[in-house]
């Protein structure tokens, strides 16, 4: 397995203090680049010697990539923006609750205090496999350890895998896709606009990457339409240690409602698969209808249709099935 | 072997082969784009003249028709098919690796599918209705004739070469070439496709009967043959990699003859069905594949005539 050592690889620290210098310092150092946020992630890849970058461009000094404004529709919320910011920032607490639930469902409140939205999004996963530096698919290899009868895979994904098998570790990813948020991504000479469902990409688009962010891209901003403002939201992380630990699976769901009728519904999940999962069918048939126990039943039954568990992670169905179904429930 | 071939460090330290280097690929492509280029200049430099490129008509056309039937219904269903399976695979495989991305692994195992379908199909059609060896033949007397033939190219003052049966020799050397690189393809394709999601089978990211049938055990269980961890699969996907840039410059080559003017009564004739009377006694020996109105002649080396009839089609189409 990896060696933990205390000392980190030499790298090349650069600490821009514009959007534009670093893209610029990305497109210098190219695939040898590193885009350290928060750094909760970066520094144990660096300690392992698993990922080992030339030049680490440290975005904490860009007062542009914080902070929370309001936009004419919605917020604009910058990459940099730490995770206890989310959670404490007045218009998020009463309009965007599933957001600020999200955020506050992150790791430890040191974590938050340290941890920005843009790197709990983009963050890699957590397979073991992977981390440990085995040369796997998503290692840029030409297998999946973790597929193997044998792999220990209590917490991979049970859906939308082709090959590699690995989640998405994100808290706040599936919320974001049910607010319909929009990821600004900058680069070199353009800039583009995702919706948050097709920020993230499975492995049969790209194996070694879970969103689109590539060599030189730069995440800057999350937008939040106002069109999910003060709907009815749920959010539920399921996790093994209650304190502090990542999702096994969690659900992220907002309604537009009248009475106990769903008007329209985007519902989420992650920790299942190696993207946040939109259910579509099951947002199909709970539209137009009034809740009741079958309905949440069906919905429940409906969201886990087409899961594939492995070895040691089948009790993601039932608890996929239950989160789907309480999400549902919730509008009764 | 340098660098083009992958090796990744497990966490023991040990180099593990991976598969074909990327640069591979950029040289497939590189190379078909110069030959293609390289031919076209080279043919236009050596001024080749009308009369060669579309030879003088000769012999007799008694009993010929003006339309022969080169490929049946059959046999193009089978071409047009396998050629869109094939442009699929490329594709599929090598324009995501060129920046293009796309959920291919779904879309490429099923055109692999639609190709062994194909290809199983024209293995039956050309057994049952076809004169398969034709197709394939390389004996000594079709290696000579390809040669005569290549002096004549390369140079005009070289003997006219004798004309060839119903399928040239460099036609049959593409067919065999096509047939070793596309089945190297897909034996290793379809292992690689038990690894993954399919209808077909649970996947599978281990081949103990691949390593078995590679490495060999020993009464210990020990392999007989000590490769490097994971060295099976690696070279699975080693093979599968050299197919795949081998058929990138195939495929460039075929496209390419296909579309040259002086080639292009080839491809009608794989659209159409047909050659007409001219082209037939300017390139074809009449003797090695003999056509006449409304019958079936005997066939020669390297001249398969079962389906080459006059214009009214045979009931096999």
């Amino acid at each position: 397995m990896a060696i933990i050592r205390d000392m980190i690889p030499a790298f090349e620290l650069f600490q821009p203090t514009t959007v534009e210098d670093a893209l610029v310092l990305l497109a210098e150092h190219g695939q040898g680049a590193w885009v350290l946020a928060g750094g909760l992630d970066s520094y144990d890849w660096f300690k392992d010697r698993i990922k080992r970058p030339e030049a680490v461009i440290d975005l904490g000094g860009i007062d542009e990539l914080t902070g929370i404004s309001d936009a004419q529709d919605g917020l604009e919320i910058g990459a940099m923006t730490t995770l206890t910011e989310i959670v404490r920032h007045e218009r998020v607490r009463s309009e965007y609750t599933l957001l600020a639930d999200a955020a506050e469902h992150v790791a430890t409140p040191q974590i938050r205090n340290q941890g920005t939205l843009g790197g709990n999004i983009s963050q890699d996963t957590r397979c073991w496999y992977y981390r440990s530096g085995w040369p796997c698919y998503r290692a840029g290899g030409n297998t999946c350890y973790a597929a193997a009868p044998q792999a220990m895979n209590r917490e991979h994904a049970i859906m939308g895998t082709s090959r590699c098998v690995a989640v998405s570790p994100s808290d706040t990813a599936h919320a974001l896709v049910a607010l319909d948020a929009k990821m600004i991504v900058r680069g070199r000479r353009s800039s583009n606009v995702y919706d948050a469902e097709d920020f993230f990409i499975g492995p049969a688009t790209d194996i070694t990457r879970m969103t689109v962010l590539e060599s030189g891209d730069l995440l800057t901003q999350i937008n939040i339409p106002g069109e999910w403002a003060n709907a009815h939201f749920y959010y539920e992380k399921v996790r093994d240690r209650g304190s502090w630990d990542f999702q096994l699976v969690s659900v992220a769901a907002a309604f537009k409602t009248s009475g106990n009728t769903i008007d329209d519904a985007r519902i989420v999940v992650n920790g299942v698969a190696p993207f946040p999962v939109r259910l579509d069918a099951v947002e199909r048939l709970v539209r137009g209808t009034s809740v009741d126990e079958a309905v949440a039943i069906e919905a429940g039954e409906i969201a886990i249709q087409g899961s594939h568990a492995l070895k040691y992670n089948e009790y993601k169905q039932p608890m996929m099935s239950n989160l789907v179904r309480r999400a549902v429930r919730s509008v009764a | 072997m340098g660098r083009w071939l992958d090796f990744e460090s497990n966490p023991w330290g040990q180099e593990v082969l991976q598969g074909v280097s990327l640069d591979l690929m950029y040289l497939a492509i590189g190379l078909a784009v110069l030959f293609t280029l390289g031919h076209w200049f080279w043919y236009r430099r050596r001024g080749f003249s009308k009369q060669e490129e579309v030879a003088e008509a000769q012999g007799s056309v008694a009993g010929i028709p003006e339309r022969i039937v080169r490929h049946t219904l059959a046999s193009r269903i089978f071409h047009w098919s396998m050629a869109a399976s094939m442009l699929v695979l490329l594709v599929t495989a090598f324009v995501p690796l060129l920046g293009l991305e796309f959920a291919w692994v779904t879309i490429h195992w099923i055109a692999g599918a639609v190709l062994i379908l194909t290809i199983v199909y024209h293995v039956i059609h050309s057994i049952g209705w076809q004169d398969f060896w034709s197709m394939m033949s390389m004996g000594a007397k079709d290696v000579r004739e390809g040669i005569s033939h290549f002096r004549h190219v390369l140079s005009p003052k070289a003997p006219t070469p004798e004309k060839p049966g119903k399928y040239p020799f460099d036609h049959r050397m593409y067919h065999n070439g096509i047939v070793v690189v596309s089945l190297a393809a897909i034996v290793t394709g379809v292992l690689m496709t038990l690894r993954i999601e399919t209808p077909f089978w649970e996947p599978n990211t281990y081949y103990p009967f691949v390593d078995q049938a590679v490495s060999g055990y020993s009464e210990l269980g020990e392999p007989v043959i000590s490769l490097t961890p994971g060295a099976t699969t690696g070279l699975m996907f080693v093979i599968h990699g050299i197919a795949g840039v081998s058929l990138i410059l195939m495929v460039t080559a075929h496209i390419y003859f296909a579309i040259r003017p002086d080639k292009r009564w080839f491809t009608w004739s794989m659209i159409r069905g047909w050659i007409d009377r001219e082209h037939y006694l300017a390139h074809f020996d009449p003797d090695k594949w003999s056509v006449s109105d409304g019958s079936v002649q005997e066939q020669a080396p390297g001249g398969a005539i079962a389906d080459s009839v006059v214009s009214a089609p045979r009931v096999d189409d």
